[in-house]
């Protein structure tokens, strides 16, 4: 049986020489985590499933430090890796996977320009075409959107751009199943509503988004503690389950939190 | 000298630092004259059947020879399914090294299978050696190896069908898995295979 995926996402600051794994905390006071391939080799050991490698600075100065990040992750880590943040063209793609990254994960620059996840899918393979998808309540009721009913009220999710920064006004729901009809293999779901927050991921979110597509979907934003993952497998069909503070701090291990969702049932890889 | 086929499918950096990880001495060979010189061969690939058949067209009479040499030669994913009959993604043919078609993943299951999933060993190989039933492997494929000889399966793993993991034919051996993704498990695999081209 295909088991429940663990995925610590590194966000890079790369405005340094090798790259550093920072981590926001309620959007304000950055934290250093450390070094991206000496963490990237770390979670290795612990049983992470896979890696995911934000660029948060995201500017094509940087790109280079994100290739040399990736280069020699891949020279010791032998699990998929997936780069995002910035990724705006095929260009871009064919950099991040001459580095020997798997993945791309795209947002941006899919709602500007969708083919762009037509091209990575025909160029590269579905399987290396990330959508990731950053997405907000609204209660407003507005036609054309799909509603879902919450505990706190019906909603729809609106797609926001650069981190939350700019909203689009496509319905979220809406652009997961395009994106899968543009031959993505992978929907990384982050609530804006719940990301820094370490509130527990937005299930009803997740939920309406894994129902809707047939590809597998991350869930993301809001990882506190054990309870959290363990209520976003047990709520959702989500496949995997992506987390950033509470690997990088030490909180918790991949292990620890392996042998807890073992423990209660559900379907790891220790 | 392992040689890694360059057919512009896909990231070759993942399996040739995998295979160094492991002492073999990779050789990425996009020229179809490299090959003869090689003590083993590996096939690797993400992407479709057909741009795979396409590409690997120019590498078909040295990798005919090699086999025939009794050269040990390992598939990977793509490069597993280009070996057998045809291939449903493309309604393309195959190489026909193994008989058997390669068909789409069952309905009911999300696809492609994304992640990790349990091999279960139905015979003992020598590319399976120190693994374990039940030890995991990372999988990415939307079609699957359906062999004709059902006894050329040497381990399965179960995603809405139990399907073909593991596919070995005298020196042709062939996994739906990425060894070279598959973190300490994969590596042992990828020794096995170092190992044979040493023999």
């Amino acid at each position: 049986m295909l088991a429940k995926r663990i995925i610590p996402c590194l966000d890079c600051d790369l405005g340094v020489p090798f790259g550093r794994v920072v981590k926001g905390v309620r959007f304000k006071q950055i934290r250093y985590a450390g070094i991206p391939w000496e963490l990237a080799q770390e979670y290795d050991k612990q049983g992470a499933d896979e890696l995911i490698f934000l660029d948060i600075t995201a500017s094509h100065e940087r790109r280079e430090t994100m290739s040399k990040v990736i280069e020699k992750t891949s020279e010791n880590v032998f699990m998929p890796l997936t780069v995002g943040g910035g990724i705006r063209s095929l260009k871009d793609a064919r950099t991040a996977f001459n580095a020997g990254a798997d993945k791309v994960s795209v947002n941006t620059a899919a709602i500007k320009n969708p083919d762009l996840l037509n091209e990575i899918s025909k160029y590269f393979g579905a399987q290396a075409c990330v959508i990731a998808i950053d997405a907000k309540r609204r209660y407003e009721r507005k036609t054309g959107q799909e509603m879902v009913d919450t505990p706190q009220g019906e909603c729809w999710f609106e797609c926001s751009l650069y981190g939350g920064r700019e909203f689009t006004g496509i319905d979220a729901i809406q652009w997961a199943m395009e994106a899968e009809e543009r031959g993505a293999g992978d929907i990384m779901l982050t609530s804006m509503d719940r990301d820094g927050t370490k509130d527990g991921y937005d299930i009803e979110l997740t939920s309406a988004i894994s129902n809707s597509v047939n590809i597998p979907v991350i869930a993301s934003g809001g990882c506190g503690n054990l309870e959290h993952i363990l209520e976003v497998f047990k709520k959702t069909n989500v496949s995997a389950a992506l987390a950033a503070s509470i690997f990088h701090f030490g909180e918790y291990t991949v292990s620890e939190v392996k042998e807890y969702l073992k423990k209660n049932g559900v379907h790891v890889r220790l | 000298m392992i040689a890694i086929i360059d057919y512009g499918m896909g990231n070759l950096r993942s399996i040739y630092n995998a295979l160094m990880k492991v002492n073999g001495d990779p050789v990425i060979v996009s020229d179809s004259a490299k090959l003869s010189g090689a003590d083993a061969v590996v096939i690797p690939g993400v992407g479709s059947f057909g741009d795979g058949m396409n590409n690997l067209k120019p590498f078909a009479d040295e990798l005919f020879d090699v086999i025939n040499d009794g050269i040990p030669m390992l598939g990977i994913c793509i490069g597993m399914h280009v070996l057998f009959d045809w291939g449903e993604e493309s309604n393309c043919a195959g190489f026909g090294l193994i008989k058997g078609d390669v068909i789409r993943l069952p309905q009911g299951v999300r696809v492609p299978q994304m992640g990790w999933n349990e091999l279960r060993i139905r015979c003992d190989s020598d590319l399976l050696s120190g693994i374990n039933d039940g030890d995991f492997f990372y999988f990415v494929h939307s079609y699957y190896c359906v062999p004709a000889n059902k006894h050329t399966i040497t381990a399965t793993t179960d995603y809405g069908v139990d399907l073909a993991a593991v596919v070995e034919k005298d020196n042709i051996h062939a996994v739906q898995f990425h060894p070279e993704k598959s973190s300490s498990k994969g590596l042992i695999i990828l020794k096995n295979f170092v190992g044979m081209a040493r023999c």
